[in-house]
């Protein structure tokens, strides 16, 4: 009845995906997948594993940065310059994951946000991220070699595979029996080691994999815009995916998703109202914590269940 | 869905071929309608010295165009970059992809600036800087659809520096903030220094952004230079200079922002700034020209207007003008029509774009006055010195932009 359930909800994901761009502005759609897909990889931490990052932009934005300078100054082809963020993403989380976990709570978030901060400076000075301009008209050239990527369709079509793909590995993950000792890690810690389970082990894994999740979804966004910037790796990022999260629906599969869809939706068109930009979203939280405490995708899985 | 796109498309296809001929002897608008798009900052830091203001200097070009380029109705939209480059780069798309936007100006902040030049350069529209000061936009980021209007670093670090030492300001000290931009000013202000016959005695680095700039502003006094160089700009600059005046700076030694304005002055207040230098691109109380029109932006506005409102102002009026002269809207040909004319209004006199898209016009060096010398709200400035365009803007020789042949 469940596996019923979330396979309907992937078929309308991948028939909305495919139909959408006639429907809706493709670049905005692409950020949106973009986000949506740093939301889901934050999503495998928060919600499937209890640990509260407060420096996933650091996975985000230097992935941004190392995809957007190895396509502009080495070169490197499309395919390729997504896979070096990515791994430099992994590589990253390896070295940040080590570290955090072995600290719990507001301990563990405030060693991310410490750590974060740390690739903040490093890319505000170094000389190859361009400092505070950030690089700039990252060609997006061919996809392997004859697929014109300037199209924005092509674009999006290749965007959109780099997120269902994303997004069927997160799921993946969550219910392979690994996701299951991360939720049981998640649950109650001490009873997961008194099972004979590595808490430390499997909490680094996904540590990990979100890391190097949240950086294919970053190095995907510098080719899309053409363009890494401070912005990708400040912390206002961290703190903007921990609420698409949480507007989703933390722990839901699809929440951060809507989540991701929401945040990105306001922040583009509502641009024209100035000051209020701020105000209105700042009351669409309020209500969200208020109304929707399990984010919307959350509430409405309870609404069916009753 | 898929099948009117098609026809959409093809339809599309066919005005591209038919359409330059077409534009050039009927004078026929590309929609119907120009459609200017002013991107600035709306909710953030750079809402006072752009923003809103920038927008009704769009608004009061369009009016006091007629509201109408041949035949066709001028329209201003605005939209808020929010200070972050993608939100900036994400509007542009939408706008020249899906809103038939022809021209897009103000551009708040270097990042934004940057990333936006180049996709208009991409959709073949025309960008017209005058907020985001960089000199990357007319250097090694140069397009032939870029104009960079109202200044950039170069004239105010080099216009400062090159007048005061020549004035006899000899010895220098530099607060500089530990990134890119701050230690491109400062080597451009040093250079200006040297090449005028004086020394840089020193300089101090700040993490970016400060709070405490005391032990920085002890080491300024320290090293008895004349004048210090204040390399930062907006709020770690408000902080530099409110903590400058509570050291008792200001007699003994000259305090000069590289980066600085009219609306910076007015939140500070006139008691800490007063004697302070530095190069602008305007002021409202210059002549009976600039303060009709300033008159005229502060009754709706309720504020003075910055050197890049009133650039604003400038650059969409050139452009319309442009657009009347030449009968198209083709971002081509106005580009030529907007390098061939110069440019005359209350802004610039005889002010000209370069090859490599820089509007070269007069710089002036204003000191802020003492409250006594200040007569009236807004009165804060005197004009020192009329620093000629030629002199005031990175020359042509020295252009780093691909565009110019040598």
């Amino acid at each position: 009845m469940k596996l019923g359930k979330t396979a309907v909800g992937f078929v309308i994901l991948v028939a909305a995906g495919i139909v959408a761009p006639f429907v809706i502005y493709p670049v905005f759609l692409m950020k949106a997948l973009c986000f949506a897909l740093f939301a889901c990889a934050f999503n495998l931490l928060l919600g499937y594993t209890g640990l509260l990052s407060f420096g996933h932009a650091a996975f985000f934005g230097s992935a941004a940065y190392i995809t957007g300078y190895v396509i502009t100054k080495l070169g490197f082809p499309v395919e390729l310059g997504i896979l070096t963020g990515t791994v430099f993403a992994f590589g990253l989380g390896a070295v940040f994951g080590s570290l955090a976990i072995r600290r719990q709570g507001i301990y563990f978030a405030m060693i991310t946000l410490a750590l974060a901060q740390m690739v903040f400076f490093l890319c505000l000075q170094i000389k190859a991220t361009g400092g505070e301009d950030g690089l700039q008209g990252i060609p997006r050239g061919f996809l392997l070699g004859f697929i014109d990527l300037s199209d924005t369709l092509n674009m999006y079509y290749f965007v959109l595979g780099i997120f269902l793909f994303g997004f069927f590995l997160i799921y993946r993950i969550v219910h392979s029996p690994f996701g299951q000792v991360l939720k049981a890690i998640r649950e109650n810690e001490p009873r997961a080691v008194s099972l004979g389970y590595d808490a430390d082990s499997h909490k680094l894994l996904a540590f990990i994999l979100s890391a190097g999740l949240s950086g294919l979804a970053g190095a995907t966004k510098s080719v899309v815009f053409q363009l890494a910037s401070l912005t990708d790796v400040h912390w206002g990022m961290s703190g903007e995916v921990v609420l698409m999260a949480l507007v989703g629906g933390v722990g839901t599969i699809f929440g951060p998703v809507v989540g991701a869809l929401v945040i990105v939706t306001m922040e583009n068109y509502l641009s024209g109202f100035g000051s209020w930009v701020t105000i209105i979203m700042g009351v669409v939280f309020v209500a969200c914590v208020l109304v929707f405490r399990k984010g919307i995708v959350g509430e409405l899985n309870a609404l069916i269940k009753r | 869905m898929r099948f009117s796109k098609k026809i959409l498309t093809a339809a599309v296809c066919a005005v591209c071929i038919a359409a330059p001929a077409a534009w050039a002897q009927t004078g026929k608008i590309s929609n119907g309608v120009v459609k200017i798009g002013v991107m600035t900052d709306l909710s953030g830091l750079y809402a006072d010295l752009a923003g809103p203001g920038s927008v009704l200097a769009a608004k009061m070009a369009a009016e006091d165009f007629g509201g109408k380029v041949l035949g066709a109705p001028i329209e201003v939209i605005a939209g808020d970059l929010q200070n972050k480059p993608d939100v900036a780069s994400s509007i542009a798309r939408r706008w020249l992809d899906q809103e038939n936007v022809d021209m897009i100006t103000d551009l708040t902040g270097s990042a934004a600036a940057l990333a936006v030049v180049k996709i208009v350069k991409e959709k073949n529209r025309i960008a017209m800087v005058s907020s985001g000061g960089t000199t990357r936009l007319t250097n090694e980021d140069c397009t032939d659809r870029t104009v960079h209007w109202a200044y950039d670093t170069y004239a105010l670090a080099n216009g400062s520096a090159r007048a005061l030492t020549q004035e006899g300001a000899k010895t220098w000290f530099f607060i500089t903030p530990d990134y890119a931009f701050g230690h491109s000013m400062e080597k451009d202000a040093s250079e200006a220094i040297v090449a005028a016959g004086g020394k840089v005695l020193g300089s101090v680095k700040h993490p970016f952004p400060g709070s405490d700039f005391s032990s920085f502003l002890l080491q300024a006094q320290a090293s008895g230079a004349q004048v210090i160089g204040l390399n930062n700009a907006s709020s770690d600059l408000i902080t530099t200079i409110k903590q400058a005046a509570e050291f008792g700076v200001a007699p003994k030694q000259r305090l000069v922002g590289m980066i600085f304005m009219i609306t910076d002055i007015h939140s500070i207040g006139l008691k800490a700034t007063q004697g302070m230098i530095y190069t602008d691109a305007f002021y409202w109380d210059m002549n009976d020209e600039t303060r009709a029109w300033s008159k005229r932006f502060f009754e709706r506005q309720k504020r003075m207007p910055t050197m890049i409102q009133a650039g604003v102002y400038s650059a969409v009026t050139h452009y319309l003008k442009a657009i009347k002269a030449s009968g198209t809207d083709e971002a081509g040909v106005i580009m030529a029509k907007m390098k061939a004319t110069p440019v005359n209004d209350f802004f610039a006199k005889n002010g000209k774009i370069r090859e490599d898209g820089r509007m070269v016009h007069d710089m002036y060096l204003m000191q802020v006055k003492n409250s006594e010398e200040s007569k009236q709200p807004w009165d804060y400035l005197k004009l020192l010195k009329v620093i000629p365009g030629d002199q005031a803007f990175q020359p042509l020789s020295k252009s780093r932009c691909p565009l110019i042949k040598k």
